[in-house]
């Protein structure tokens, strides 16, 4: 089984958010990039299809230069190879079309996405991919299996979960469930010298043009200061008659 | 050339977030001088849609849609969207919405923009304002292509109710091979609120010390007809299902009420249920950075103040229904 994960770069979970040139570009000063935390449980699936089904991994990026040590850390993690497409991403549609080219010309039968990246919170570019591609996709996948041609998926979904069954080729949009937080690894120093002579092949992009444009960015208005209150009838009442939520 | 939009039912009813994408596409119709129409799968009387701005339906009855299939789905909304000329269609953010916007937006080589929260700033260019990094900023945003898929954040608009009342036409589609994805079951508790669909979140962190003190939480959902969460960390212990990990990371929240007992307030925390209304906090320390993010706040143990809240509230409720 030949899998590609894609994996966003991403600010750190803590980082600041500020914008710069007039709040039309994210301000990438002094912030911290990591796999996109929805990726890197997909990234650990697939180590494990690595290491019991005997798989293949490769990880695939659409970005420039900068998000090399990105990928270099899942290669540490333990993927094989890795591409990047060597094009900004501009917006999902654009991102999918470029990765569309990778998935046909790789010919892979299982492409694990995460369900959305942290930093534009698109939550498009598995399912367009999977359109684009004609694979079979399923989003939200917190379980995935795969025994030979045949995958068994659960779904989360409003209220529960869903189990269903399809057929490789597939994209998946992933989250945590497809491995649990304890299961994440650490690249130990083996692997990041290891990763160092594993390929990263910069292929140039299509061209693929976006559909949509991030004009400009802003920060929600400062919050007013908390009403502290002393006793629960006080809070009801607050609830009740200020708020108006109970 | 009217706006159409997609309004999902469960079992032949429509949910208030179809309402609410009924009305917001009727909002939408208005600024473009045209009207708006909704396209229903398996769905149920059309009055309430009527009553939200709906002009016309189109309802879709067909069994090979009788299970939830993206796929499928997403080919008869574009057949939809086709026969009527769209130009622009809305969508929830439900799990369904959003597993069947990137497929409809492929469908329809359509341009899709995710968690809006408002009307578009203009419809030429088209404009619409939606979050971006996970509630920390918002972005304005362009669709520049000529079909355009806008998904609706809940809560972001509510609902404009109207006298009118929706022309109701059977639509038949095409769908082909539709057994890309076979659900084979589902797993859902009846019995609670989903997280999604609640108007208020009872939600608790590692503050309270073990799964043997979730009763209290249970309790209060249960007396304000709320959904159960939780924060990372609880889920990742066994405490609490997967299911109810909210933040980042986990489900994003935008309730009318969300009350965090006994949570901190990370940063990744916060930025999954900042879009809720209206926050409440209790927690025994005074410098959790929860307090900072809460419109209310008690500084207290969670184990003393969560029951004579119950009691109260309970009280309350009786009183007041
Ligand atoms: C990449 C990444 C992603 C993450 N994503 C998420 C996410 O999606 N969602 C999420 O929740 N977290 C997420 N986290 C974790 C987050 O950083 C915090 O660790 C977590 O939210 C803390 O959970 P907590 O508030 O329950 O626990 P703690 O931080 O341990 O807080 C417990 C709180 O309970 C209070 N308390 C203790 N006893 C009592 C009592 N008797 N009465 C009242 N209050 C009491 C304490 O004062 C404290 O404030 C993520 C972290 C990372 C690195």
């Amino acid at each position: 089984m030949k899998i590609l994960v894609c994996i966003s770069h991403v600010p750190d979970t803590t980082s600041k958010i500020n914008f710069t040139d007039g709040d039309t570009q994210f301000d990438t000063n002094g912030v911290q990039f990591v796999i996109n935390p929805n990726d890197e449980f997909g990234l650990t699936r697939a180590m494990w299809f690595k290491e019991k089904q005997g798989a293949s991994v490769d990880v695939v990026n659409v970005g420039g230069p900068e998000t090399e040590p990105t990928l270099r850390k899942a290669l540490a993690i333990g993927a094989d190879s890795a591409i990047r497409v060597n094009t900004p991403a501009t917006d999902g549609y654009q991102v999918a079309k470029e990765l569309a080219k990778v998935v046909q010309d790789g010919g892979y039968d299982l492409v694990i996405a995460g369900r959305e990246s942290i930093d534009y919170n698109g939550g498009m570019v598995p399912g367009m991919l999977a359109g684009l591609t004609g694979a079979n996709f399923v989003n939200t996948c917190i379980s995935l299996e795969v025994d030979g041609n045949t995958a068994t998926t659960i779904r989360e979904i409003d209220g529960g979960k869903e189990i269903a069954t399809t057929s490789l080729p597939l994209v998946i949009g992933g989250q945590k469930g497809l491995v649990e937080e304890s299961d994440l690894r650490i690249p130990n120093m083996r692997g990041i010298m290891m990763a160092r002579k594993k390929p990263l092949n910069v292929v140039e992009p299509t061209g693929a043009a976006a559909e949509t444009k991030a004009i400009s960015f802003e920060k929600p208005a400062p919050k007013g200061a908390v009403k502290l209150v002393d006793n629960v009838d006080e809070l009801i009442d607050l609830l009740h008659n200020e708020a108006k939520a109970i | 050339m009217s706006v159409l939009v997609y309004t999902e039912s469960e079992n032949g009813t429509y949910k208030k977030t179809a309402l609410e994408v009924a009305s917001y596409a009727k909002g939408i119709a208005d600024m473009m001088g045209t009207t708006a129409t909704a396209v229903a799968i398996n769905g149920g009387d059309t009055i309430s849609l009527g009553a939200h701005g709906i002009d016309k339906v189109l309802n879709i009855t067909n069994d090979a849609l009788g299970d939830f299939n993206a796929s499928a789905f997403a080919k008869a909304i574009a057949q939809a969207a086709k026969a009527e000329g769209a130009k622009v269609i809305v969508l929830s953010q439900s799990a369904n919405a959003k597993y069947i916007a990137p497929l409809l937006a492929i469908e329809l080589e359509a341009g899709y923009a995710s968690n809006v929260v408002g009307l578009p700033e203009s419809t030429s260019p088209f404009v619409v304002k939606r979050t971006a990094f996970t509630n920390k900023a918002f972005s304005n945003t362009e669709i520049t292509t000529d079909v355009k898929i806008v998904g609706l954040g809940k809560n972001a608009f509510g609902l404009n109710e109207t006298s009118g009342a929706a022309a109701t036409e059977d639509f038949a589609v095409d769908l082909g091979d539709t057994s890309g994805v076979k659900v084979q079951s589902i797993d859902k508790a009846t019995d609670k609120v989903a997280i999604a669909d609640a108007e208020i979140v009872v939600s608790a962190g590692r503050g309270l010390k073990g799964p043997e003190n979730w009763e209290m939480i249970e309790e209060m959902a249960d007396i304000l007809g709320a959904a159960t969460a939780c924060s990372k960390p609880v889920s990742d212990l066994g405490w609490r299902p997967h299911g109810e990990h909210v933040g980042q990371t986990g489900k994003p929240v935008a309730a009318n009420l969300y009350i965090a007992i006994g949570i901190s307030g990370a940063i990744q925390h916060l930025a999954g249920i900042n879009s809720s209304k209206t926050k409440v906090v209790i927690n025994n320390d005074p410098e959790a950075p929860f307090f900072k993010a809460a419109d209310y706040g008690i500084v207290g143990d969670a184990f003393e103040i969560v029951p004579k809240l119950n009691e109260k509230l309970k009280a309350f409720k009786a009183a007041n229904s």
